[in-house]
């Protein structure tokens, strides 16, 4: 029986590099012993002494544990897939078989492995808005194992937001859509614990209630919260992963504390009423997948410490031209928020603000500031 | 000079439908007048009364922002391309 045999990360300098090899046998362990007698360097990290699988090593025959079967007696048949999953450091104890099987291909990759598969269940993310962005960006969030989600969202679930809010189904419709939120990551993964905060976000309340994650993803549904966000995670100093959508277009980058902010590149809100919102103007409901994807993805990336960020990137797609393009963003030195000489320095009137009204202690500091 | 104008959708309304217009100038203000008189309706959406650009709306030439370059008479060549990106809120 021909089968393939998946090597993890720290594994692969006895295997060539090699992530899949192919191996043959009748069992688990004949598989195995063929890849030994091929690669004496990973029969010497595979066996123990007596020739037995060590026990420092979980192997896996297409995605059940061999523990759960007839252990590496287990019989395989052509093209099956064997995965090894070394314990991890600090012994194979603070892992679940469960989750070991359920990360598996996270954790066999060694850009993430147990030690990054670790920092995304101990990471605190909140997902401003539980509609067409924070959608995608929960379950994925979720199912890679991100270990706390904040939702936070006022609304209950209407039929008309479930042409593209996967969050929530037919059977939620009058729901609190933090509840039918919890229900689904739940449903995609029982260890995650989500924290629900059914309620507008304002002044009153952002500081505190963003003060208790690592990362904000936004995803919410319109200017004054965008700048209520932006202004807090500023000041509080957390990384914002950003998107945004209308009709085929969608926006997306990453606000990295003191390499820019969303007032840098947007100082200004339109007028009430120039730019539409997606309940006014509509919106391709496939297109918050794309988006809101991209901002698990950069989320994700954040927490593991890898690859290039879109921090100083505006990632602009457009469905109908399936184009990606980029933009190059800047720290504006002039930016009211995180320039070099901050003229807002506490959560304003945002509701105030995007109708074009300056509030008052603003205005007063700018004519200070010019004066 | 013969300059590629990305036009996003909320605007394609003045520009007939299209996405990309071909347009010329040698800067920036140029461009928005050519486009003005081609299709009316497009300096009062990117300029206010002032003439300056709106705070936003963003205007990229070849993706760097122009707020960054020299604004709104920012110079351009054959093959440049302008994108006009608006502030979305939707999510």
């Amino acid at each position: 029986m021909s089968v393939n045999v998946y090597i993890p990360g720290p594994f692969r300098s006895a295997t060539g590099n090699m992530a899949k090899v192919e191996s043959e046998g009748s069992t688990v362990a004949e598989a195995l012993r063929t890849l030994g007698n091929r690669y004496p360097a990973f029969k010497s990290l595979v066996f123990d002494l007596n020739g037995g699988v060590a026990d420092h090593v979980a192997v896996f025959l297409n995605n059940r544990d061999i523990g759960t079967l007839q252990g590496d007696q287990t019989a395989i048949g052509e093209g099956d897939e064997i995965s090894i999953v070394p314990a991890m450091s600090g012994g194979a104890s603070g892992w679940s078989e469960e989750q070991i099987l359920r990360y598996s291909r996270h954790i066999v990759m060694p850009q993430v492995g147990g030690k990054g598969q670790r920092k995304l269940l101990n990471a605190k993310v909140l997902l401003i808005g539980a509609g067409g962005l924070g959608s995608p960006t929960a379950m994925y969030l979720a199912a890679a194992g991100v270990g706390t989600i904040g939702l936070v969202d006022a609304d209950v679930v209407d039929l008309s937001n479930l042409q593209r809010q996967l969050l929530h189904d037919t059977n939620d419709v009058g729901k609190p859509k933090v509840d039918s939120g919890q229900e689904r990551i739940n449903d995609l993964n029982p260890e995650v614990n989500v924290i629900k905060h059914r309620l507008y976000l304002n002044s009153e309340n952002a500081m505190e209630i963003i003060s208790g994650y690592d990362i904000v993803v936004n995803g919410c549904d319109n200017f004054p919260t965008r700048y209520l966000v932006n202004d807090t995670c500023v000041f509080l100093k957390k990384p914002l992963v950003d998107g945004s959508i209308l009709f085929f277009e969608g926006q997306a980058t990453v606000y990295l504390p003191g390499k820019g902010c969303y007032r840098c590149v947007y100082p200004a809100p339109p007028p009430p009423g120039m730019v539409p919102s997606c309940a006014e103007g509509g919106v391709l409901g496939v297109l918050p997948g794309i988006v809101g994807c991209i901002e698990a993805i950069e989320t994700i990336k954040l927490i593991l410490g890898l690859g290039e960020s879109l921090s100083g990137r505006l990632l602009l797609f457009d469905a109908l031209s399936m184009e990606f393009r980029q933009m190059k963003l800047r720290r504006d030195p002039q930016c009211p928020v995180c320039g070099d000489h901050p003229t807002v320095t506490e959560l304003i009137d945002y509701e105030e603000f995007c109708l074009g009204i300056a509030s008052p202690t603003e205005a007063a500091r700018e004519a200070i500031r010019i004066g | 000079m013969s300059i590629k104008v990305r036009v996003p959708t909320p605007l394609r309304g003045l520009a007939s439908g299209q996405d990309v217009l071909t347009i010329t100038g040698d800067n920036l203000l140029q461009c928005i007048d050519s486009l003005e008189i081609q299709y009316p309706g497009f300096r009062d959406r990117l300029c206010d009364e002032s003439g300056e650009l709106r705070r936003f709306v963003n205007i990229y030439v070849n993706g760097e922002d122009v707020r960054f370059l020299d604004g709104i008479t920012t110079p351009l060549k054959a093959g440049d391309e302008v994108s006009i990106v608006p502030a979305v809120a939707g999510g």
